[in-house]
């Protein structure tokens, strides 16, 4: 299998708890891959794991290259972007600013005119705020700018986590369409979602975290028809 | 009024000094959390070095340049080898280190350059500059120029360049920081250096007045302390306007009170130190910094 990230036996530590359990798993170049679960499942904490930012033990392996022992800064020079759980906006900087610094991590330095061109399509709303402190935008403003910062990287892995958290349907609505087209131009996408019914649309492939495990995996058309999945995660 | 202005004047020029070291335990608080204690000492040693320079035949501004450099080298390498095994430590632990800093570097300097005063060159003219009625100290105003020089490029730094746009992500948000690929412990490293800097240039314009020994910069750090606070910790901007009012509220306290005259200026710094904190904590253009504890 033509994979674009592996990962084998991987534990993850917070001090003395452990909070993933062995969790195995690999997606292919190119798709959308889903990791649902409930609270505390682990989900954010493999998307940590990815961005080396807990201790682990286990193998990471992005386009054969091991991660283990890299630091997260240099993960990003891999090409893998990451959207943190709370948006992790600079509040601080300015729109334009908190762009910019998406851009730090990336191996052809060039132009960012493009790069701002294209974000800036995707969400014309940004555009407007550039000159804006981030601290300032709404929600959704501020999720759609962890999304660009994310894509100034020129990422060939994105890892969402949350993007839907906290809110309005129709804001979210506008995001994941906009994933799609993003997933379209080339970049695979890991997204931790707890709105399971949302992420089993976007995504291709599925992956459910228990405690600390991978329970179930499968393409998303099979796993939205199973019937556990359904009453726990879907609710009807 | 002669005597007001030219009070203000003097009061803005030593201002700038306290307004420079001011910014430097500002930067450093900023990015780390701790109050680099050890900020006027490190400053005093790069004066010495500075006096070391000249002495063995350099033009007063190849000395001058070169001691920048120098101190930014030293700042660096401190952060990486005393501060960062320390990094993780409790906050307390790291303001012990930068106090030993503070006790290695003054006995240091009096070990190689004994505690003899050592008159040290100001690089402008000796000879007052007078407009109007009012008599300006040559030196005072070159001094108002150098910081101001040193402010400007500072702020441009910070502004506009993609580096100086790092180390402020770096500071403020050192999680996110990571995950662009901002190389943060580097970041702070350089911030350690620039601080030195700014110490450099708030040592070698204030030590042609107060002449060099080991203990110049014991008296500018509270001070600085003083402005700090009264801009508000969080704000380097709010530091250096800070520095300027400290310095022109104790020169025009010690003219015109008399009964504080020069021997309580000092306490006049800490007096507002208190006020500060007692009326305003936040300092004038601070923010509240919210905590998860």
């Amino acid at each position: 299998m033509n994979a674009l990230l592996d990962v084998q036996a991987l534990e993850a530590f917070y001090g003395r708890t452990k909070a993933l359990h062995g969790v195995s798993f690999s997606m292919a170049t190119g798709g959308i891959t889903t990791i649902l679960g409930a609270n505390g499942a682990g989900k954010t904490t493999t998307l940590r794991a990815i961005s080396r930012m807990v201790r682990t033990t286990g193998t990471i392996r992005f386009e054969g290259e091991a991660l283990e022992r890299r630091a997260t800064e240099d993960v990003v020079q891999l090409g893998i972007a990451h959207a943190p759980e709370g948006r992790g906006t600079f509040v601080h900087l300015t729109v334009e600013e908190n762009l910019r610094l998406g851009a730090w991590g990336r191996r052809e330095r060039g132009n960012l005119k493009d790069d701002f061109e294209r974000v800036f399509g995707y969400f014309p709303v940004l555009h407007e705020r550039r000159r804006q402190a981030a601290g300032t935008l709404s929600g959704g403003e501020q999720q759609m700018l962890a999304v660009a910062r994310a894509l100034m990287l020129r990422p060939r892995l994105l890892l969402l986590d949350e993007p839907s958290l906290g809110l309005a349907p129709l804001v979210v609505r506008e995001i994941f369409r906009i994933l799609r087209t993003i997933n379209q131009t080339g970049v695979s996408i890991l997204l931790v979602e707890q709105n399971a019914a949302l992420a089993l649309d976007l995504a291709d492939h599925v992956f459910l975290l228990e405690t600390g495990r991978v329970v179930m995996e499968g393409p998303s058309d099979v796993l939205r028809k199973d019937d556990a999945i359904r009453r726990a995660y879907l609710g009807y | 009024m002669d005597i007001l202005i030219q009070q203000v004047v003097s009061g803005l020029a030593t201002g700038g000094i306290y307004a420079s070291l001011a910014l430097a335990l500002v930067m450093i608080y900023q990015a780390t959390d701790v109050v680099n204690f050890a900020q006027g000492e490190l400053a005093m040693f790069a004066t010495y070095i500075c006096w070391s320079l000249i002495n063995a035949g350099l033009p007063y501004w190849v000395a001058f340049l070169s001691t920048l450099a120098i101190a930014f080298v030293g700042g660096v390498v401190i952060e990486r080898v005393v501060i960062r095994p320390v990094e993780n430590a409790p906050i307390l632990s790291i303001v012990m280190v930068t106090l030993g800093l503070l006790v290695i570097c003054n006995s240091v300097a009096g070990w190689i350059w004994t505690y003899l005063q050592k008159p040290f060159p100001s690089p402008f003219s000796a000879n007052p500059i007078k407009v109007g009625n009012v008599v300006f100290g040559a030196h005072d105003l070159g001094e108002i120029e150098v910081t101001m020089l040193v402010l400007l490029c500072i702020y441009l730094f910070f502004r506009f360049t993609p580096l100086g746009l790092a180390m402020r992500a770096a500071a403020h948000n050192p999680v996110s920081s990571r995950l662009v690929g901002i190389r943060v412990g580097w970041m702070l490293a350089l911030g350690w250096g620039l601080a030195a800097v700014f110490g450099a240039v708030a040592g070698m314009m204030v030590a042609p007045v107060l002449t060099l020994e080991p203990n110049l910069m014991g008296g500018v750090q509270i001070y600085a302390f003083a402005a700090a606070t009264l801009g508000g910790f969080t704000s380097p901007g709010g530091a250096v306007l800070g520095g300027f009012i400290v310095g022109v509220v104790e020169n025009l306290v010690g003219t015109y009170v008399s009964f504080i005259g020069t021997e309580l200026k000092f306490t006049v710094a800490l007096a507002m130190i208190i006020v500060v904190l007692l009326v305003r904590p936040t300092g004038l253009f601070g923010t509240t910094v919210v905590k998860r504890v």
